[in-house]
């Protein structure tokens, strides 16, 4: 029994090589757990789609971890055909000129079809080049929102804020209903760098570092982020705000227990709050300040992309060519978009899922795409900027340090912006 | 001493040459690169790389955080060294004493030795985590608001509880075999001689342990300096932001997680001459003192 089944496969795996010469690539990525499984089913529904590809996803551990296994692998000769890498890492992928083959032209070079138009807008230009070319592919995106607790709202007898002007006015109402009103899980991505997309304010000198990294500098010490960065302390002394350091879990646990009646997070959050969450909660766009707008712009996304690695045969590279038109297929972001709660990247698969009703049923999975879809401004694309992990942690120091009272928030600014100018000037040396 | 015989004069270098191979390979290698990597700046996916002399140097010792994170390193070192010292040399006298069921005791104070560090990290971090840790219920009972991760010196607490936790087995393991090597004359001796144990600990036992403890007092300051920065970087679930960081761990994080080989060379390369000194400092002041049997 057990010899006629090895038999079968060995005859079965001989049949299989012989009938086609299957290019076979391989596809490194970071998503573990329950995404990682979604992740995988995505590789065997476009091994099963065709008969010419296989395509071979291994999981290499975080964000980092993968990033920095693919700079050891391509020192090595050794790089995967595909590999994912965050939005904090984009600057040095695409800064390493000739490592990677921008999505747009390695769609184009296999003679497929490739419209840019196809993709929600506040998609399109986070990974492209200056020109607004797409260097990689999105995959799992999302946008920060807000989510909040309906039974603690109703029981404040408050409605959802749209702005801080208005948080600032509900607050004391969920404090005296035994809330802490706000919590936010990502100090950098959420309070700084969607903040100036929010507000329509520049990031960084050199359209935003879009334009290259030679002489880009930070433009975070301005009056609005600082303004902003007060106002956050006060709440927090005044029990408005609830600070759980840098980890994004910490900030979360408060909401999901029912402690805090607010929460900025990802919209890619919405899967996992739906199991964790024992209340009904709702979803809105994240609050602006109407001091310093009254037009507030569309958020950026946050996640991660793959990018094509140079540096392999023309076929392979056609293989990962068919992938992403895969991956950007209706159906695939569909699923994608249901089963982890991360955006859709394209308008058609959007409307396929509003044409099933699936947003009458979770109007929250819904938040995101609109957030994403707003008027954008010039400066409501995001960043590019290198060693980019580095200034995080400075800014998520300083910002620990502010909550602590053991800086003040004009110091911490600048001690952010001179640090950050520092190590941008740092990475521009690298790029040469 | 007895001069050994060969017949060739190359054969003694033969003999040596797997070891000095594996030095060269594993240690001179890789601190010369590392010392070479820290004049240039490094695109990390070419290797290209840009001469900048001494910027490195100055970058890394002029940011705003370093003299924070130089001084709890040592205040880390100093404690989980010492602490981990005290601890094992304790339990191991303790354990020593013990006359029923000595070999049990002996075994589950060696246990924890054998948790893998990140497990042993984990384990930690879910003692201390601000939601549901069981330690920071109990830190509570005595009106101390323990939060991991937002208070500098809570977060540092931690590791130290964490690292030194880890430690103390592999110093107990060392003190009691160093126990079991002074002869029972010399205890009985001093037991005739001596009715206060304390001052038979102080007088006999301590001096005869004093070999290992100067070994254990190395190997615990290589560990709390060089081998926690797993631990650490567990502690702070990978987020730093304003807790308490390692010379060690911000070479890492900088290396390994921003990709900054030069900076992070440059960093290291400081350290090795801080451990240069310290080793110096170490065998010339310390070693002397100890007297070995």
């Amino acid at each position: 029994m057990k010899y006629t089944s090895i038999a079968l496969a060995a005859a079965m795996t001989f049949g299989a090589s012989q009938a086609v010469a299957q290019v076979e690539i391989t596809w490194w990525h970071a998503m573990g757990g329950q995404l990682g499984e979604t992740t995988n089913e995505i590789a065997t529904r476009f091994n099963a789609s065709q008969d010419d590809y296989v395509i071979t996803p291994v999981y290499k551990g975080g964000y980092e971890d993968t990033l920095t296994a693919t700079i050891a692998a391509f020192r090595a000769g050794e790089q995967p055909n595909i590999v994912q890498v965050f939005d904090a890492g984009a600057a040095t992928i695409i800064g390493a000129t000739g490592a990677v083959i921008p999505a747009a032209d390695l769609i184009q070079e296999a003679g497929l079809e490739f419209d840019p138009e196809a993709y929600i807008s506040g998609v399109r230009y986070f990974y492209a080049d200056s020109d607004g070319k797409m260097v990689g592919m999105p995959f799992n995106s999302s946008t920060p929102i807000m989510y909040y607790n309906i039974e603690a709202l109703n029981k404040a007898g408050v409605e959802p804020p749209k702005t801080w002007e208005e948080f600032e006015a509900i607050a004391p109402a969920l404090v005296d209903a035994g809330y802490i009103p706000l919590a936010q899980s990502h100090s950098p991505w959420i309070f700084t760098e969607n903040f100036h997309s929010r507000h329509n304010i520049p990031f960084a000198t050199n359209n935003n570092g879009f334009d290259g990294s030679e002489g880009t500098k930070i433009l975070v010490n301005n009056d609005a982020i600082k303004t902003h960065f007060t106002k956050v302390k006060e709440w927090l002394d005044k029990g408005w705000y609830g600070y759980y350091g840098a980890g994004w879990g910490d900030n979360q646990a408060p909401f999901e227990n029912g402690d805090v009646a607010m929460w900025l997070g990802s919209s890619g959050s919405f899967g996992g709050l739906k199991n964790s969450a024992s209340f009904e909660f709702d979803a809105t766009y994240l609050p602006y300040w109407e001091a310093i707008t009254s037009e507030p712009t569309q958020t950026f996304i946050g996640g991660a992309a793959l990018f094509a690695l140079s540096g392999h045969s023309d076929e392979e590279n056609r293989a990962s060519a068919e992938f992403f038109k895969f991956l950007s297929s209706t159906d695939i972001q569909k699923f994608w978009h249901q089963e982890t709660g991360y955006v859709p990247i394209t308008e058609a698969a959007y409307e396929a899922a509003k044409a099933e009703g699936y947003y009458e049923e979770s109007p929250q999975a819904e938040v995101g795409i609109q957030q994403l879809s707003l008027a954008s401004g010039d400066n409501s694309k995001g960043y590019r900027m290198g060693f980019y992990v580095q200034i995080r942690d400075v800014m998520n120091r300083e910002y620990g340090r502010i909550f602590a009272g053991e800086t003040d928030v004009d110091s911490a600014f600048a001690v952010i912006e001179e640090e950050g100018n520092r190590l941008l000037d740092r990475f521009a040396q690298t790029n040469n | 001493m007895e001069k050994a015989q060969f017949q060739s004069r190359w054969m003694p270098y033969l003999l040596l040459a797997p070891q000095m191979v594996i030095i060269a390979i594993f240690f001179i290698w890789p601190a010369a690169e590392a010392i070479r990597a820290s004049f240039f700046l490094e695109d990390p996916f070419f290797g290209n790389s840009t001469f900048v002399g001494l910027q490195n140097y100055t970058d890394a010792l002029s940011a705003s955080d370093y003299k924070r994170t130089a001084w709890f390193t040592v205040v880390f070192t100093v404690l989980v060294s010492l602490l981990s010292l005290a601890l094992g040399m304790m339990l191991a006298v303790s354990a020593d004493r013990v006359l029923r069921g000595q070999s049990t005791y002996k075994t589950l104070l060696m246990w924890v030795y054998a948790i893998a560090p990140p497990v042993a990290g984990l384990i930690g971090v879910m003692l201390f985590d601000q939601h549901i840790g069981p330690l920071v219920d109990f830190a509570a009972m005595f009106g101390w608001h323990l939060q991991i991760g937002v208070d500098y010196w809570d977060t540092g607490f931690a590791m130290i509880v964490v690292s030194t936790w880890k430690q103390v087995p592999y110093c107990f393991i060392f003190f009691l075999s160093g126990l079991q090597s002074i002869p029972t004359s010399v205890k009985e001796a001093s037991a005739i001689d001596c009715q206060s144990e304390t001052r038979r600990f102080w007088t006999i036992t301590f001096p005869l342990l004093a070999p290992t403890t100067f070994f254990l007092l190395i190997l615990n300051i290589t560990y709390a300096m060089f081998e926690t920065f797993g631990t650490i970087d567990q502690i702070v679930k990978d987020q730093p932001g304003n807790s308490p960081v390692t010379l060690v761990y911000k070479v890492f994080r900088d290396g390994f997680r921003g990709n900054d080989i030069g900076g992070s060379s440059a960093q290291s390369v400081i350290l090795m001459i801080f451990v240069l000194l310290l080793t110096i400092v170490q065998f010339r002041l310390i070693e002397r003192r100890i007297h070995y049997t």
